[in-house]
């Protein structure tokens, strides 16, 4: 099983959803997140004073995937999310050593 | 509308001694004037227009400027300082700032508690003969006292206690407001026997708080990590809604400031419409000068700079008078908020002094300026002494900043012996709301 990780822009959230259910991923969970990378921050000027926000805003996806479904899932979400221009984001994919489905207790990929 | 009294046609004499509330027994006895219901019901509302700037017009302005932490506690501060200075203008403020008797620099006790005051005795208009009840007068000052002590605050907020905040309210009400109130519209008044000319209270409600907020600032010192952490304004939403409200009862403020319904109201009302409608545009255009982007904060601040700058002006002046006058304001307002503030480096948390000190003072000494009948003003001739105008309008704007710096200063030492002034460095940083209040003002 893998873990992936995707940092996206907030915008694209809906595409990649609806990408990757039309693979079969049948769940994910979706933080509000910030942080920086190449893309420049924005100015923000109150009243004379400015402030430069570094940190912008974008969205985090962990989905837990099967190993046959994860290559397709990394390629599902690069393809959705991608606009062609600096700021579009980055996956990460773990190698996950369990997953357990608390209602049943069904263990591995049936849990997921 | 005293510069009226002063040159109207004929009117000169009686009726510039029935000018205020102070000669209304003295009227009363000589002829029972005429109480009109069109003017009461006007005053009543104008009375009613002017709470709605302070709540919740003031408290969302302020409010949405402060950061999310702080929400709760600046509004608290307002409300409660206005609720505070509606019993103290009962207990002594009405007397001090109106009664009858006392000196150039404050009337007599005799009214203290409204002893005397009934639903029959009247206060006096800018009409020989007319009056409105007394009650209804004593209301609507009472709602300038409210909103100017609650002007201060915006210079402070964030960092002074709550408890402080209601010691300093009632001191300052007592030393600055009351006597300035009565300098400018008592009969008596240092600055009324001058001929200085305020409409609606430039020098009163603006200059006077704006000097305030500046002295307050200065000894309370600045906000932890002022100058290096982002301390943008938590919702610009809020102080957009408050901006409306502002600007609505404004025509409270100003146009009641006629105390009857007549055409002295209706220019002071055009006045507060186009002079404030300038104000705004200026100063985004200002920014746009400077290199940014006109900006929905620039909207509003020009728009209160033009509310504060008309407020002398605006049954003084006609309505190209107050465009002119306004539009400049926002120029040298926009100057104080964003370049004079960073020169000098102190802490007007919501820029008070930058936008009603500044602006109050452009407003006074314009205002002596736009009267002329030249110039579109209701002066009785076209020019009038300009040179000894702008003089007495100087001389006033300089003794009120020197008399309120004084009073604030012993204020709020006062408040600092007694309340010890400033939240602990723990409340600061985690927020006033729930260190003063115990609440937050979102809960998602």
């Amino acid at each position: 099983m893998k873990f992936i990780i995707a940092i996206i822009k907030p915008f694209k959230l809906d595409e990649v959803r609806e990408a990757l259910g039309a693979i079969g991923v049948a769940g994910m969970t979706v933080s509000e997140v910030k942080g920086f990378g190449r893309q420049k921050g924005q100015t923000e000027i109150y009243r004379g004073a400015e402030y430069s926000t570094n940190m912008l805003p974008k969205v985090k996806l962990e989905i837990a995937a099967s190993d046959a479904l994860a290559p397709q899932v990394v390629e599902t979400i690069q393809e959705a999310a991608s606009t062609d221009s600096i700021g579009d984001g980055k996956i990460f994919v773990f190698d996950l050593a369990s997953a357990t489905r608390i209602r049943t207790g069904e263990t591995g990929d049936t849990a997921l | 509308m005293i510069r009226k009294l002063l040159y109207g046609g004929g009117a000169l004499g009686a009726s510039m001694f029935a000018a205020t509330a102070a000669f209304a027994q003295d009227a009363a006895a000589t002829a029972a004037p005429t109480v009109d219901k069109g003017d009461t019901a006007w005053m009543m509302t104008s009375t009613l227009l002017v709470l709605m700037m302070i709540v919740p017009g003031l408290a969302l302005f302020y409010g949405g400027l402060a950061r999310t932490k702080n929400m709760l506690s600046v509004m608290t501060q307002v409300g409660a300082v206005a609720a505070l200075a509606m019993l103290v203008w009962v207990g002594w403020g009405y007397s001090e700032a109106f009664g009858d008797g006392g000196n150039a620099l404050i009337a007599g006790f005799g009214k203290a508690l409204l002893a005397g005051v009934t639903p029959t005795t009247t206060s006096a208009t800018f009409t020989k003969g007319v009056a409105i009840p007394e009650y209804v007068f004593v209301c609507f000052q009472m709602t300038f006292a409210a909103i100017t002590v609650a002007l201060v605050l915006g210079s402070v907020v964030e960092r002074m206690k709550f408890s402080a905040v209601m010691v300093f309210a009632v001191l300052w009400l007592t030393l600055a407001y009351f006597p300035i109130a009565h300098m400018v519209w008592g009969g008596n008044g240092l600055f009324f026997t001058k001929g200085a000319l305020d409409f609606a209270g430039g020098t009163v409600v603006h200059i006077n708080s704006g000097v305030a907020a500046l002295v307050a600032c200065l000894i309370l010192g600045k906000r932890i990590g002022y100058g290096s952490e982002i301390m943008a304004p938590h919702s610009l939403a809020m102080t957009g809604i408050g901006t409306g409200l502002l600007w609505v009862g404004w025509f409270g403020f100003n146009a009641g400031s006629a105390l009857e319904a007549n055409g002295s109201a209706a220019l002071a009302m055009m006045n507060t419409f186009v002079g404030t409608a300038a104000a705004g545009l200026a100063w985004m255009l200002a920014e746009k000068l400077a290199g940014h982007k006109p900006s929905a904060l620039g909207f509003c601040s020009g728009i209160v700079a033009g509310l504060v700058a008309v407020t002398p002006a605006a049954g003084n002046s006609g309505p190209l008078g107050a465009i002119v006058l306004c539009f400049l304001t926002a120029f040298v307002c926009y100057f104080a908020v964003t370049k004079l503030k960073h020169m000098f480096g102190y802490d007007d948390a919501l820029d008070t002094f930058g936008v009603h000190g500044v602006g109050g003072m452009c407003g006074a000494m314009g205002t002596g300026v736009v009267y002329s009948a030249a110039l579109g003003g209701p002066a009785g001739e076209s020019w009038i002494g300009m040179g000894a105008q702008l003089l007495v309008q100087g001389e006033t704007v300089l003794t009120t900043i020197v008399w309120t710096a004084v009073a604030t200063a012993i204020s709020i030492y006062v408040a600092k012996a007694v309340t010890g002034l400033r939240v602990t460095s723990d409340v600061e940083r985690e927020g006033l709301d729930l260190g003063e209040h115990g609440e937050r003002a979102y809960n998602y």
